[in-house]
């Protein structure tokens, strides 16, 4: 009896005192002096290696501390309710698809890196707000072993999928909540234009599967991936994607298990920026040249499963074997994607979902 | 003790959760609602969301799969109370431990256990929001339930059979009126549970399902029209506080007389067989989608293996640390918002038994803010020393503690204001001072309710994802986070990370759970 009610005091004392250190111990940071650490405000597919990271820890002499906000689409929301007094001091993240927005809504503070002279020449000229950092690009995947077993051949091309013999076969993201769901959209319009719109009732016709978020689509609808409970063998992914169920496959597989499909590959670069009102500018520049040097660009590939946009930097062997570059990627100019993204998502929600 | 001084002290037992809920959950909603709404320093709401038939829509989807969610969970979820409750038998402890795991479970785990396991065609249908909807709420049923029902008067049954009442009328006449205020209590949670359902919805629904929680996410967080946003938001919140003050109206109708200390019989004849039944199948239901999961963490390749669970304690590049420190984290995080949540949970709850009631619809309002509104809230009232919290890894706690609070009091209020009266006159006449009377004669009558309480506050705490994933640090993962990071993923390895630590935190809640009701029940002195 006494010790429940010492134990509660005791509890209350805990909570107070807790509440207090957490007030007292913010109060503390970010004020005084030069600021000794930067704040990196990204998505959740963000990675980087630990050694890499302190490379850059060690020869810059600041903590890089990483906050992440949800996927590439909610990062940027946060950044722009914020905008001015941010929650970091450099974003990264942001995609073509979603770049115009982050350019109107005075998000950025300019910043031309130096290292852009190294890069690749379709990344070298960005505008003076964003840093491009890697590309990935978005393909259809398939299941080998399905179409193995079930003696009928892949699809090679987005027409394909309308074809009676994929009825039920494909599940694709909302393009209204998954990245990799709006670029799918973005290229079924780059390919077809103004017939895109019935080009997608052939889909719905043909059984397409349309869920929310990448997750569901890959490791729950999938067949393909490794543990899946799914049954449609073809799905939206990436590009890499082949690749990383080898390389995190706990016996390594002679051939990879999926393969994606190289036309009707959509490209997405993703962007950093300094944000406006950042607590440690100096430290912000020499964050995103890091993210351009030759360390972190070889690390891309493995962490975040994207490919660097630095030249002449090697890709790991598994990406070499069983991943594609695809050769001549679709794109869609960031201006026509701003003017037109939300009508596209809303015909594509009448004509998939309603 | 004279009437002044009980006025001056009841006040201050309400002023602890009234600040805390003005400082983290009133002044970030204000903050959101304001940058939302005020245009130019008018208020400018754009009424015709409120009107729109997308509103309409939402709304009726969001009340009537609620309301049904929560008749099916109380049907499934009030014969094992009984079992539970009114019986003693072998393994009674463990079967009560392992009713808890469900409801701390990620909604993404459970969902993916879920497409495992369900038939094609129900998979992406309303019956498969149900279905988890149950799955994840049948624990609220038999805990708040069970604990009220534990604690009342059993002569009251001998005296009606006694009296010749039969077995229907027993359950009809005696029962169910004597359970009202627990049966409330559990109601209103589990219908706000499912009225504010996200997770569920988004993921076994699909881009086909919308409710106002859901609707809210997509227009902030996702299309980024925080003007729709917030009138949504607050239509949620008006329906949540309209809810809260129905039960709580029911919830008042005083429960039975109360006796501590009585030990639960054991069953005979034929209540053996109907205690057993219903154990059994119980069990059996909540276990499957369960032991998926389990079989997945131990699939490696084309054979099984703990390989998934070795390699916790190294580094991948899906989390910036190893994944055995989401573990510590959830553990310390969950301890402090527990702590946090008794702290102002306990004041809370003798305030509102003592007739508060409009504590009482403010307590459970944060049960029905949409996170995703309050996040950005969060963003914009905790910016600026000396509270800048949104960067301290202490956000997180504070946040779990504001989804656990409402369960600490819902846990607590019946049974507080079931303690009978002519006990306290009683002690009252005799000398007894307010604390002693609160030591000897209320506590030991609450132990049960107050480790129901913390249990709960722990284990919400646990597997909250939806505000902590929002809040925080990448360097602080908990196991949720971390679960969810790895999913993020392709890959066997990243799927089989995230499925070990399910059952890591699946035997993390067990093992709470046991360890309260052992410690602080049986333990206890009477």
């Amino acid at each position: 009896m006494r010790a429940l009610a010492t134990n509660r005091r005791r509890v209350a004392l805990g909570a107070g005192a807790l509440v207090a250190a957490a007030v007292l111990g913010a109060g503390c940071g970010g004020s005084g002096g030069r600021p000794k650490d930067v704040v990196l405000v990204t998505h959740d597919s963000f990675a980087v290696s630990k050694d890499v990271e302190r490379a850059f820890e060690t020869d810059s002499g600041l903590q890089l501390r990483i906050l992440q906000g949800g996927d590439a689409n909610e990062t940027l929301n946060k950044a722009l309710l914020t905008a001015g007094d941010p929650q970091g001091d450099v974003i990264f993240g942001i995609d073509d698809s979603i770049l115009s927005r982050a350019l109107d809504g005075d998000l950025l503070d300019e910043y031309r890196s130096p290292e852009l002279a190294s890069l690749e020449p379709d990344f070298s000229n960005p505008d003076s707000h964003v840093t491009p950092i890697d590309h990935g690009e978005v393909c259809l995947n398939v299941d080998r072993g399905w179409f193995t077993s079930h003696d009928v051949p892949p699809p090679t091309s987005l027409s394909d999928l309308v074809l009676d013999r994929y009825r039920n076969l494909l599940v694709v993201e909302n393009p209204a909540t998954s990245s990799p769901g709006l670029a799918f959209l973005l290229a079924t319009i780059a390919t077809f234009g103004d017939r895109w719109e019935s080009y997608w009732r052939g889909l719905r016709a043909n059984g397409v599967l349309a869920v929310d978020g990448w997750e569901e689509a890959y490791t729950q609808q999938f067949s393909g991936s490794a543990g899946s409970p799914g049954k449609r063998p073809i799905v939206v992914s990436y590009a890499s994607s082949p690749a990383a169920e080898v390389i995190f496959a706990s016996k390594k597989p002679s051939t990879a298990p999926t393969a994606a499909v190289e036309n009707g590959c959509y490209r997405q670069v993703e962007y950093a920026g300094i944000l406006r009102g950042a607590h440690n500018v100096d430290g912000a520049r020499k964050l995103i040249d890091f993210m351009l040097s030759q360390r972190f660009q070889a690390d891309v590939p493995g962490s975040m499963f994207v490919y660097p946009v630095r030249s002449g930097v090697p890709l790991p062997e598994a990406f070499v074997t069983y991943a594609v570059v695809p050769k001549d990627p679709l794109q869609l100019p960031p201006a026509e994607i701003d003017a037109n993204r939300d009508r596209w998502v809303a015909r594509w929600t009448d004509i998939v979902v309603r | 003790m004279d009437g002044h001084r009980r006025t001056l002290s009841r006040t201050a037992t309400a002023a602890v959760p009234i600040a805390f809920l003005a400082l983290f959950f009133a002044w970030p909603l204000v903050a959101i609602l304001r940058r939302s709404l005020v245009v130019d320093g008018r208020l400018d709401v754009p009424w015709g969301v409120v009107t729109g038939g997308l509103t309409r829509q939402v709304l009726w989807f969001t009340l009537w799969q609620a309301t049904v969610s929560t008749a099916l969970t109380l049907a499934a979820g009030l014969p094992l109370a009984w079992a539970l409750s009114r019986f003693r038998f072998r393994g009674r402890s463990v079967v009560e431990a392992f009713v808890l795991v469900p409801f701390v479970l990620p909604t993404v785990v459970v969902a993916t256990a879920f497409i495992a396991l369900l038939p094609d065609g129900v998979e992406r249908s309303v019956w498969a929001i149900l279905l988890a909807h149950v799955f994840f709420n049948v624990a609220v049923v038999v805990r708040v339930v069970g604990a009220f029902w534990a604690g009342l008067d059993r002569r009251l049954w001998d005296a009606a059979a006694t009296l010749g009442a039969s077995g229907g009328q027993r359950r009809l006449r005696l029962t169910l009126p004597l359970l009202a205020p627990a049966l409330a209590s559990a109601a209103s949670i589990v219908f706000l549970f499912c009225f504010t359902s996200f997770g569920v919805i988004v993921i076994l629904g699909g881009p086909g399902y919308a409710t106002l929680e859901s609707e809210i996410y997509n227009q902030a967080a996702r299309l980024f029209d925080l003007r729709t946003a917030a009138v949504l938001g607050l239509i949620q919140l008006a329906a949540v506080a309209a809810t809260v003050l129905v039960s709580g109206r029911l919830e008042r109708r005083l429960g039975g007389p109360r006796r501590g200390g009585q030990e639960a019989p054991r069953p005979t004849g034929r209540e053996r067989i109907a205690v057993g039944a219903v154990v059994l199948c119980s069990v059996a239901l909540l276990a499957l989608p369960l032991l998926a999961l389990v079989v997945r963490s131990l699939q490696v390749g084309d054979g099984y293996g703990f390989d998934h669970f070795t390699a916790l304690a190294h580094e991948t590049p899906a989390l910036f640390v190893a994944p055995w420190h989401a573990v510590l984290n959830s553990l310390l995080f969950a301890t402090a918002a527990a702590a946090i949540a008794l702290a102002v949970g306990i004041p809370a709850a003798v305030a509102v038994a003592g007739g508060r009631r409009g504590l009482d619809v403010l307590l459970m309002l944060p049960l029905g803010a949409s996170a995703a509104l309050l996040g950005f809230g969060f963003l914009l009232a905790f910016a600026d020393p000396p509270l800048d919290l949104r960067s301290s890894p202490w956000i997180v706690p504070l946040a779990q503690s504001l989804v656990a609070l409402p369960f600490v009091v819902r846990a607590l209020v019946p049974a507080l204001r079931a303690v009978d009266i002519r006990l306290r006159e009683a002690a009252e006449v005799l000398g007894a001072t307010p604390g002693q009377i609160r030591r000897q004669i209320e506590l030991p009558l609450l132990a049960r309710p107050l480790a129901v309480a913390a249990g709960l506050a722990f284990a919400v705490a646990l597997g909250e994802f939806g505000a902590t994933v929002f809040v925080v640090r990448a360097d602080w993962p908990t196991v949720p986070v971390a679960i969810f990071r790895f999913l993020g993923r392709p890959g066997e390895d990243n799927v089989g990370a995230a499925m070990a630590l399910c059952v890591v935190l699946m035997g993390l809640v067990a093992a709470v759970a046991l360890v309260s009701e052992r410690v602080l029940v049986r333990g206890g002195p009477r």
